[in-house]
């Protein structure tokens, strides 16, 4: 769906050919981040993550349930995103659309394949109770890359987490209490870094302009030089040149947001 | 990486599964195709051009990709539940993204080609087998592209890279256990489609690359061959 009118678009792709965007950055250039933690009351854990004029919300909430068959010592995961229609004029509502979709399933593999969380230590009893773990994602304005804007809440609000009390014997999840303890997380943070290209130029942190009239992106999960999730999408190929170099970009960007995360909690 | 690494089947390294190609293969479509790795079975069918609906869907400047993947209930051991679900419908986006750079929709206006993928059985890899039946139904029904697309799954199996992955090996657990990566490339090695779960280095991933290019060509070459053979019917 394009928005963003002709004569912008053709402006921008001219503007980049000389390494220029309408708001000043080089094209490697990310916006200012704010990263917010325990934003939420009700929430187990939460994040409100800015970049640029791009916001999300991310809240953790915590139940217990029966194990899925193929792992019963093993806690889950389930994450959802929501692009609210509060949050631009063009989000309709009804059934959750491909973005939304999209998504939440980007944000899941990254926190999923990174082994981010240690889904053992989430069994409370093998075989019949563990903690499965809900990642909510809400748009609250959306300029662009709500993508990586989701992937860092989602990290930030874990680590803010706490783990809801649970009474053994009643068999019960004690909403008014917490454990006070925190979820077990691995040491380094994987984040979701989404590169895009916009005619033979490669550029991060799209406005929704510049998202809009993007022709590929690459999305890659990466914590600490390990790459544990990708996706490309969009219509048009990358060359295994630019490939190269997207990673290349992955990793410096990660070191930047990393230094952000460790200094949000 | 070790080229004396056993593959669960026997396989070498480089070496795919039983590959077989068919063209023509649904008489209602307007082109069509089988494509399996072993016992991975992919159906596509393409309808279309057509006018767009709904009318709001509709783009004045070009023709639409419209892809839709969907596993038969009965293609894996648990029944699936019929119908659409959050891995079908992203599949199904991915399937469009990996062969939108090789057709050419230009001049089809307020018009949608349709590519209704199947698999009928399962046993890893069905993505890469559903674009690759998808590419050559599209080119059956005379759909205009600059070439075909292949596509392909690179394993890492603990540290050891092989290439189409079967469900065995997806399911690794020795080691670093199994990373899955599907790639999808037009000949010559452009990447439209590449995805990744599990554990690498970016070393590695070029490594990664340059095996799917080599997999891709062998596999072009084979969609290629099906497709002359309905050809010359």
């Amino acid at each position: 769906m394009m928005i963003t009118p002709k004569t912008n678009a053709e402006r921008i792709k001219r503007y980049l050919e000389e390494g220029k965007r309408f708001d000043g950055r080089k094209p490697e250039e990310y916006r200012e981040v704010i990263i917010e933690t325990g934003v939420s009351k009700n929430a187990e854990g939460s994040a409100r993550v800015r970049i640029g004029k791009t916001e999300v919300l991310v809240g953790i909430k915590m139940d217990v349930m029966e194990p899925y068959p193929d792992s019963p010592n093993k806690g889950n995961l389930m994450v959802t995103a929501e692009l609210l229609q509060l949050s631009s004029p063009r989000f309709e509502g009804g059934r959750p659309g491909f973005d939304s979709v999209e998504i939440g399933r980007v944000v899941d593999r990254g926190i999923r394949e990174s082994k981010f969380i240690d889904f053992e230590k989430l069994c409370i009893k093998e075989g019949e109770k563990v903690w499965n773990v809900f990642i909510d994602i809400y748009s609250i304005n959306d300029d662009g890359n709500l993508l990586d804007a989701a992937g860092i809440g989602a990290v930030a609000a874990l680590r803010n987490a706490k783990i809801p009390k649970y009474d053994e014997e009643k068999g019960k999840r004690l909403f008014e209490e917490s454990s006070e303890k925190s979820l077990p997380l691995a040491e380094t943070n994987p984040l979701t870094i989404t590169i895009y290209k916009i005619g033979d130029n490669i550029l991060l942190d799209p406005t929704r302009e510049e998202e809009d009239v993007s022709e590929a992106k690459l999305s890659i999960g990466i914590s600490d030089g390990i790459i544990s999730s990708m996706q490309k999408g969009m219509e048009k190929s990358v060359t295994i040149q630019e490939f190269e170099e997207m990673l290349k970009m992955a990793e410096d960007t990660w070191k930047n947001l990393n230094s952000k995360l460790d200094k949000s909690d | 990486m070790s080229k004396d690494f056993k593959r669960p089947d026997g396989r070498k390294f480089d070496e795919t599964r039983e590959i077989k190609a068919k063209v023509g293969i649904v008489p209602n479509a307007d082109g069509s195709a089988m494509f399996s790795f072993g016992n991975t079975v992919a159906v596509a069918a393409v309808y279309g051009p057509k006018v767009m609906h709904p009318q709001h869907s509709q783009n004045a400047e070009k023709g639409t990709l419209r892809c839709q993947y969907n596993m038969i209930s009965f293609s894996v051991k648990d029944r699936i539940r019929p119908g659409p679900s959050r891995r079908s419908m992203e599949i199904s986006k991915i399937t469009e993204w990996a062969l939108e750079p090789v057709v050419m929709l230009k001049g089809f206006a307020n018009q949608v080609v349709d590519v209704h993928i199947n698999i009928l059985q399962a046993d890893a890899s069905t993505r890469c087998a559903g674009i690759n039946a998808a590419a050559m139904a599209l080119a059956h029904a005379g759909i205009p592209m600059k070439n075909l697309a292949s596509s392909v799954s690179i394993g890492k199996l603990d540290k050891n890279l092989v290439v189409d992955l079967s469900k065995k090996e997806e399911d690794w657990e020795e080691g670093e256990g199994a990373t899955d990566i599907p790639i999808t490339m037009a000949p010559g090695g452009e990447i439209t489609h590449i995805q990744l779960d599990g554990k690498i280095d970016s070393k590695q991933l070029m490594d990664v690359v340059a095996l799917a290019k080599d997999a891709n060509e062998k596999i072009y070459e084979i969609q290629k061959k099906a497709l002359k053979e309905i050809g010359e019917k």
